[in-house]
């Protein structure tokens, strides 16, 4: 009746899980109690959960992914503190059991439910709003990508509590992962977790690629777009061409496990280096899907806080086309030590270094944007300043990496580590964190406190540093990635100024707990009254703080790159104006949410072998998609009058600011109090 | 393939729906999109079924156990269910809706015979004990042209979706679309067809 | 969808279609299943026979042109099938070069 599941199931033995599942258990609870409190769950559901409108949705994939986001520090700090204690015969705290565990959930986690649903939802944001569109192309689409998502991480936790997570290592090479030698059901939630949610990947790549090619404003030619939204255009792309051999690999992975076939086994013909093959051929595209949104973050970021144009703004295009093409030929570096050869790894070799060169080119763009423009100091300039050293650093850790001579000796070792951590914290997640500082403003209308952000990228700066500085020097001494304890005492100290450097990341992430904290209760202090706070130079700064959920009452004109900032300039601000038209708008779905509830039921029933509640859930899942498809009912009409009263707010505010501009900024101080709010 | 359609609205002559103008054709681009990701899927199994092939361990080979008479009777039977499919389209931009119907209860019998050979097809192999756990070249065999068949069988159960909504709602801007997309979906199923019977089949039996 | 860019073809053009497939299809099975030609003219035979057949179908049946969607169906098609020729084609690479290295695979 319940497969494989039983009571035993549940980890009582690991006094570790169980405080961590009451925390959470804890947690949940005094949610669920605060909203049934303040009789919020009907505002939930109707304004968020089952919300078509993009800027929502970006929101929700930003909450999801910083509660991830200490979710897989969590584990991230319990690894380094084994380490920093396991030494010359000691075991530690944790068996290797559970430290597997933990490192496989760390990198599954803080890929794709930390830095994925970091980047899809600040596209979601932005995109539709820099390209002077109402909404994506498919927006029933884009919610329900979102909630396939959140599926996926609703599933990893649960294998928190309930049986295992896969103790492979993030990728879950075969044979290891095979159902011989990972009998437990740790590889089956990593499958179904992954899946669910790389088909909402897929979607989501499907959705904002239409979207930025067929929903831009008139006027705006693809050499007119905003760095950031080209940078999302050329990630999506490689998320509709390299998702789906994930999707296709997992696939074959779960015959194997359910069905006993003999893809990946190393008896029967099977082919376990195939599987090594084709998750990197994912895999290289994969860490480009997250770093281009990164690098065009920054772009947008350097040229607002420098005053300037982008410098160099088709080579930065040219650049990025650039990578997107040869991400897809580089993937053979990550396994030169399978033994293809000398003919083939030194094509692949040549090839990965090749690849830095387009990135190179982007990095003397940022500088040449600074030099001699008026650079303001603000944090998200630190976090671009901060990315653009410690990314050229890891940039060339990885060329060292490339080389397949030196990768025989530093593959699967503590090198690797290092230099991963050193491009993805240094590039994607720096660049998350400028993103978020930079468009909160627009999200919510009002600002993040300044002096909180500083000293969280000060900390994440330092910490990083300490925490995989020493990892670089342990491979030298022949450390290797993976292990859960280590003979030699003399690494010990390192080790510990790793965790030392650790431990300051975790402050840096309080800060930024701080940080949101202080400026939701300062909210009023710092309002965004204008839709401008940065004087920025794209479209989405036309528009009010928070903006209306129609976006833009008319299509803006657009007639050249940074068309706003033009504008501006000439002192013509593109606002709208009367006369107003009624407005087509989608209708919020419940089919999202439902589809995936559904969706984790699936997971879950097929992770445990429950067939006829996989059966059930998959029935409901179909009736449910179904009955989306025969209701016509998904549309409405936003009328003029209603347009037209938040554009005069809109604009009353915008006039104000430009008085107080020309008359009052002399005095300093804040905009005077009738602007705000 | 379900998203914001336009219901025609004579109270908005001039719709401002900048971007949304022509939600049919975006619909129909985005459709396109999608089957580009779903060839990958396929490259990707066919990428798999190249390198496994060899892998028969002690099994039969291709050789041994393909039936080309049964590929050429499937085969046809796909190629004509795309013309029918054509004949179809052709029918709906000429607005008589019987005939669309007629077209496309033709195109559904022809995927369901199409894929009644193939499951005659596998129920053979496995009662002769050559199922997909036997080696890795039967399971890459039986996982590419499976997957084929699924998306048949999908298509199908699209087909049944399209014939309900013509039946219930005729034809409006929310039908035409999806009868457009799943055009696509069984011309590609076509072209992926051809990839089959010609790489695994006939160089199969070589 | 009067002004729908998308082309629906004409009964003439699906005929032509339909024949041409039809064929297309037929020659390389006559070959193989003759066994008329030694392998590697078959080998040449079933894959010009399939390329032909693949482009008779997205021409006469899809309506591919540089024109729809202002070309970006072509370029989309173009695209996918450059990145599945190199991941494809580098796969089989990669993997017999193991195989001669390795001897497994």
């Amino acid at each position: 009746m319940l497969g494989k599941l039983s009571l035993d199931a549940i980890p009582y033995h690991e006094p570790i899980i169980m405080v961590v599942a009451a925390f959470m258990a804890i947690g949940a609870f005094a949610l669920i109690a605060a909203l049934t409190y303040y009789r919020k769950w009907g505002w939930l559901w109707s304004e968020w959960f089952t919300s078509v409108d993009h800027k929502k949705l970006g929101i929700m994939y930003f909450l999801v992914a910083l509660v991830m986001l200490v979710r897989g520090f969590a584990d991230a700090i319990m690894m380094r503190t084994q380490l920093a204690m396991a030494a010359g015969g000691s075991m530690g705290y944790l068996p290797p059991e559970h430290y597997d565990q933990i490192f496989t959930a760390h990198g599954v986690i803080m890929i794709f439910f930390v830095a994925m649903p970091m980047v899809i939802g600040l596209m979601n944001l932005v995109v539709p709003l820099q390209i002077g569109a109402r909404d994506v192309a498919y927006p029933f689409l884009n919610n329900l990508s979102f909630w396939l998502f959140a599926a996926g991480a609703v599933l990893v936790n649960i294998s928190l509590v309930v049986g295992e997570f896969a103790t492979t290592g993030w990728l879950a090479y075969a044979p290891l992962s095979g159902i011989e030698y990972s009998p437990g059901v740790g590889v089956d939630y990593w499958i179904w977790a992954l899946q669910i949610s790389g088909v909402g990947t897929t979607l989501t790549g499907i959705n904002f690629f239409v979207t930025i090619l067929k929903m831009r404003t008139p006027g705006m030619t693809l050499f007119r777009m905003p760095i950031f939204t080209w940078t999302s255009l050329c990630a999506n792309v490689l998320i509709i061409a390299s998702f789906p051999i994930l999707t296709a690999t997992i696939a074959l992975l779960t015959l194997d496990r359910y069905l006993g076939m003999h893809f990946f086994t190393n008896d029967f013909g099977g082919n376990m280096m195939m599987y090594v093959n084709l998750i990197w051929a994912w895999g290289h595209p994969e860490v480009y899907i997250l770093i281009l949104p990164a690098f065009g973050v920054f772009s947008e970021v350097i040229a607002t806080f420098s005053r300037k144009r982008l410098f160099g703004y088709t080579t930065m295009v040219w650049a990025t086309v650039a990578i997107t093409l040869l991400s897809f030929i580089v993937w053979l570096h990550h396994f030169f030590t399978m033994g293809a050869g000398a003919n083939v790894n030194a094509f692949f070799g040549i090839m990965t270094m090749i690849i830095a060169i387009p990135t190179g080119v982007k990095v003397f763009n940022w500088l040449f944007t600074m030099f001699r423009g008026r650079l303001e100091f603000t944090s998200p300039v630190l976090w671009t300043l901060g990315f653009i050293i410690t990314f050229t650093l890891g940039g060339m850790t990885g060329v060292m990496l490339a080389v397949p001579g030196a990768n025989f000796v530093l593959h699967n070792s503590l090198f690797v580590i290092a230099h991963f951590h050193n491009v993805i914290i240094g590039g994607v997640l720096f660049g998350m964190m400028a993103g978020m500082t930079y468009w909160f403003p627009k999200a919510f209308g009002f600002t993040l406190d300044e002096t909180w952000g500083k000293r969280a990228f000060w900390c994440w700066l330092i910490g990083f540093y300490l925490a995989f500085m020493p990892l670089y020097v342990l491979s030298f001494f022949g450390a290797v990635r993976r292990m859960q304890s280590y003979a030699n005492p003399e690494w010990q100290p390192w080790m510990i100024l790793a965790w030392v450097g650790a431990v300051v990341i975790m402050l840096g992430i309080v800060c930024t707990v701080i940080q949101l904290w202080v400026s939701i209760r300062d909210r009023r202090l710092n309002a965004d009254v204008t839709g401008d706070p940065w004087n920025g130079r794209t479209l989405e700064w036309s528009i009010a703080s928070p903006p209306p959920h129609y976006n833009f009452a008319h299509a803006p004109e657009v007639g050249g790159i940074d068309s706003f900032w033009t504008h501006k300039q000439r002192g013509a601000e593109a606002v709208g104006e009367a006369p107003y038209q009624d407005i087509h708008m989608p209708r919020n779905t419940v089919a999202g949410p439902v589809i995936s509830l559904f969706a984790v039921v699936l997971g879950f029933a097929l992770v445990w072998h429950i067939w006829w509640l996989a059966i059930v859930a998959a029935v409901g899942g179909l009736i449910s998609f179904l009955a989306r498809v025969f209701n016509d009912d998904i549309d409405y009409w936003v009328p003029a009058e209603e347009v037209a009263r938040s554009e005069r707010v809109h604009q009353r505010r915008r006039v104000a600011r430009d008085e107080w501009q020309t008359n009052g900024s002399a005095l300093g101080g804040f905009a005077p109090a009738d602007l705000r709010g | 393939m379900t998203t914001d359609t336009i219901k025609h609205n004579d109270d908005h002559a001039h719709p401002v729906t900048h971007g949304h103008s022509d939600t049919g054709s975006i619909k129909v681009f985005g459709f396109w999109v999608y089957l580009m990701s779903d060839l990958v899927i396929f490259g990707t199994l066919f990428a798999t079924y190249a390198v496994l092939m060899r892998g028969t361990a002690g099994g039969p080979s291709g050789a041994e156990i393909f039936d080309l008479r049964l590929i050429l009777a499937g085969t046809l039977l796909l190629l004509v269910s795309s013309f029918t499919y054509g004949m179809a389209v052709l029918s709906m931009t000429a607005e008589r809706l019987a005939q669309l119907k007629a077209w496309l209860v033709v195109t559904l019998l022809l995927g369901a015979g199409f894929i009644a050979i193939e499951f005659y097809e596998f129920r053979h192999l496995i009662h002769a004990g050559f199922g997909p756990d036997r080696s890795a070249f039967l399971s890459a065999f039986f996982t590419l042209v499976g997957t084929h068949g699924l998306h048949v069988l999908f298509g199908l159960l699209w087909l049944v979706v399209v014939l309900v909504q013509l039946q219930t709602k005729g034809l409006n801007d929310m039908t035409r679309p999806r009868i457009l997309c799943l055009s696509l979906f069984w011309h590609f199923l076509d072209v992926v067809w051809i990839c089959v019977f010609s790489f695994v089949y006939l160089m199969g039996v070589l | 969808m009067k002004d729908s860019p998308i082309a629906h073809g004409s009964v003439r053009s699906y005929v032509i279609g339909l024949i041409l497939s039809l064929v297309l299809t037929a020659i390389p099975f006559a070959v193989v299943m003759g066994g008329l030609l030694a392998t590697s003219a078959t080998l040449l035979v079933i894959v010009a026979a399939a390329v032909l057949q693949v482009l008779v179908q997205l021409i006469m049946f899809m309506h591919m042109d540089t024109k729809q969607e202002e070309g970006w169906n072509l370029m989309s098609l173009v695209f996918t099938v450059t990145i599945l020729g190199l991941v494809v084609g580098g796969s089989l690479w990669i993997m017999h070069h193991l195989h001669l290295n390795m001897m497994i695979g």
